[in-house]
């Protein structure tokens, strides 16, 4: 091969930028030898078949169980590659074949794919149809047994490289050490393929959708492979390597400082001091929020121990969990969020009404008050573990005061069996509520002199307020955190807020996506909790902005009336304020 | 035993390949045959490709008809799975 420099341009799917050497994955299809055998043969031919699919069998639970744990959630797809594998439509249907047509496995085999291609071919939903590729995955897979064509060993890969292939399929991208993958470069796929969902996980560089790529090089061909632009560059000059190499090392340089200034405080240039949480599911998460810089968990979900056990938690459980992580984080604050959950998701565990729509059923708070019994033990557990650090409460889902003041009467009674068992706790432990259904924010000045706090949980609130249910892909587009009418909601929480003199902070995944902060501390936001992973970054950016200046800009873009012109305006703005942290500023 | 009901596919995305599985799951774990019909097409219900190419959007009606000696208790599950949308609604 000439080693001429060619420039392409794919789909960047994954932001970064990388050097090196290709790894051409070459998965072929495999010919089919296609045999007519003696009636003799038949049984021999079916035994040999059986063995290939035990073999396939083994291979893919082995893959299954060396899935690396942030891939865990793949795992649904190789278990349905198993599922096919014993198919009757496929299995059954080549064991016919081989008997009576006496030809051989492989070209029976084939025989059975290219009929079920043939009926999927016919269905309309493309989301179903689609799914013929991983019948042809597992196809492949029997039919490199069947062959004996020796499958190239990704698993063990000598030198760091690039993947360079065709497409992967998800059993491939398994099997990869990621510890020896730099990026990847495919011929197909797309935003949404399993691929650059798996790059985005492992935070490697990729770019799809390069046509041929695969024909334009070979294993060790050097590549730069821009994930932020979708450019690759296949043999590049040495102008190109310096350029690349200084991108590269500037975006480095610019996530370490990111890093290594996590512990920082978060002050704006005008010095106010924003106080930046962390939202945690585990116990074991809190013990390395402070190394990320998290100054106290602003949300502790609460469901895990309520849907990991067949039975129901028992109160030494939760009061133990609780417990660990409030001495973890003390002197630091934890918020503790009273059970989030519908009675849907307890069902095995309590006798549950159907409901047609759960997500306006009986939740959280509602569900809380409805099961006093379940709610006690759970309130129990939270005021014991006030003695061990600096405990709060925080309801979820409430809609009223009437629900408010129901909770503060049982928390009273719990105070009082604790009293009567001498069981310490602290007595002025605060209580807060969380803001996210829209008639919360309407009455929040008369709500706000009943509690200790207030937090917005954009999540909710936005689907609730935009009636819109974000896991339906029809409506899915309509969810947009920069709906005016969602910061006109915010703005108004915390107006209510400072006139009670109570503190606000806000939850949602808004407080830790970079465009959303700025405009958040500019609404008047001084507490924000959010995904431990990107606080380092958050900080940085509260670090580099004016609270001042934002307020001005916050002011102008309530005025503004539609959720797209005030997207580009923040992100301009951010683009242009912080251009060293543009790779940043893509939008939720 | 034998069962025959109507079902009605509730959930988001149709029986695609997780749906699919949790029915074929389900079904492996008893003794009873199970037929879907669709229309004039009828499959066995323990094979996820023949479930999947029945082409079965949100809202698709189906009969499903249980053979067997748990038919019952397995009529009852399968309902169970459709009316609670595979637990995507």
């Amino acid at each position: 091969m000439v080693s001429k420099r060619i420039e392409m341009q794919g789909i960047p799917v994954s932001s970064g930028i990388i050097i090196g050497k290709a790894r051409l994955i070459d998965r072929e299809k495999v010919k089919v030898p296609l045999r007519k055998i003696d009636e003799s043969f038949v049984q021999y031919e079916i035994e040999r078949f059986k063995k290939a699919v035990e073999e396939v069998k083994r291979q893919l639970s082995d893959l299954k169980n060396r899935l690396p744990d942030k891939l865990k959630e793949h795992a649904f797809i190789l278990d349905s590659h198993l599922m096919i594998l014993n198919d009757s439509m496929l299995y059954d249907a080549t064991v016919e074949r081989i008997k009576e047509e006496k030809i051989n496995a492989e070209w029976a085999l084939k025989r059975a794919f290219d009929e079920i291609k043939k009926l999927f071919s016919q269905i309309e939903d493309s989301y179903i149809s689609e799914r013929i590729s991983d019948v042809e995955n597992v196809v492949q897979r029997i039919l490199r047994i069947l062959t004996g064509k020796k499958k190239e060993d990704i698993s063990n890969m000598e030198e760091r490289a690039i993947i360079v292939a065709h497409d992967l399929s998800p059993a491939d991208t398994a099997e990869l050490d990621s510890d020896k993958v730099l990026g990847f470069v495919t011929n197909g796929g797309g935003r949404t393929s399993h691929t650059a969902i798996l790059a985005r996980a492992l935070k490697l560089p990729a770019v799809m959708g390069l046509c041929s790529v695969t024909d334009k090089v070979e294993d060790g061909t050097i590549l730069i492979v821009d994930g932020d632009t979708g450019r690759v560059i296949v043999n590049p000059d040495e102008d190109d390597i310096s350029y690349y190499e200084e991108r590269r090392r500037q975006r480095e340089k610019v996530k370490n400082s990111i890093l290594k200034e996590a512990y920082l405080p978060a002050v704006t240039l005008d010095g106010h001091r924003i106080s930046v949480m962390a939202n945690t599911e585990f116990l074991q998460e809190v013990f390395s929020v402070k190394e990320q810089g998290a100054e106290g968990i602003g949300l502790y979900r609460t469901e895990f121990l309520y849907l990991s056990h067949k039975e129901l938690p028992k109160e030494e459980e939760l009061f133990e969990d609780y417990k660990k992580a409030a001495e973890a984080i003390a002197p630091d604050p934890i918020i503790i969020r009273t059970l989030d959950i519908g009675a849907d998701k307890l069902k095995e565990k309590i006798t549950a009404v159907e409901e047609t729509n759960p997500a306006l059923g009986l939740r959280a708070i509602r569900f809380c008050l409805k099961h006093p019994d379940i709610f006690r033990i759970q309130l129990r557990a939270i005021l014991r573990a006030s003695a061990y650090g600096n405990v709060q409460i925080m309801l979820p889902m409430i809609s009223s005061l009437e629900e408010i003041l129901e909770t503060k009467k049982l928390i009273e009674d719990v105070k009082k069996e604790l009293d009567t068992e001498g069981i310490p706790y602290n007595r002025n432990i605060k209580i807060g509520i969380i803001i996210e259904v829209p008639s919360t924010v309407i009455i929040a000045d008369t709500l706000a002199r009943h509690v200790d706090f207030f937090s917005i949980g954009t999540n909710d609130l936005i689907q609730y307020t935009l009636a819109i249910d974000r896991i339906n892909k029809e409506v899915a587009y309509l969810y947009e955190p920069f709906h005016p009418a969602i910061l006109r909601m915010i703005k108004s929480v915390i107006l209510s807020a400072e006139k009670n003199r109570i503190p606000v902070s806000l939850c949602g995944e808004m407080a830790g996506d970079p465009l959303c902060v700025p405009l958040l501390i500019g609404l008047g936001l001084k507490k924000l909790s959010m995904n431990p992973r990107v606080i380092p970054l958050i900080k940085r950016i509260i670090r580099s902005i004016s609270a001042e200046e934002l307020k001005k800009d916050a002011e102008k873009i309530l005025e503004f009336s539609t959720s797209k012109q005030i997207k580009t305006y923040v992100t301009e703005r951010m683009k242009r304020l912080l251009p060293d942290l543009e790779q940043y500023f893509t939008g939720l | 035993m034998e069962f025959v009901k109507k079902l009605r596919v509730k959930n988001e995305l149709g029986l695609h390949a997780r749906s699919a599985a949790q029915i074929v799951n389900l079904i492996r774990k008893h003794k009873s045959k199970v037929y879907f019909r669709k229309g004039n097409q009828t499959v066995e219900g323990d094979s996820i490709l023949s479930i999947l190419t029945l082409n079965c959007p949100k809202g698709t009606e189906l009969e499903v008809k249980v053979v067997g000696e748990d038919a019952e208790d397995l009529i009852e599950k399968i309902t169970e799975l459709f009316e609670k949308g595979f637990g995507e609604l």
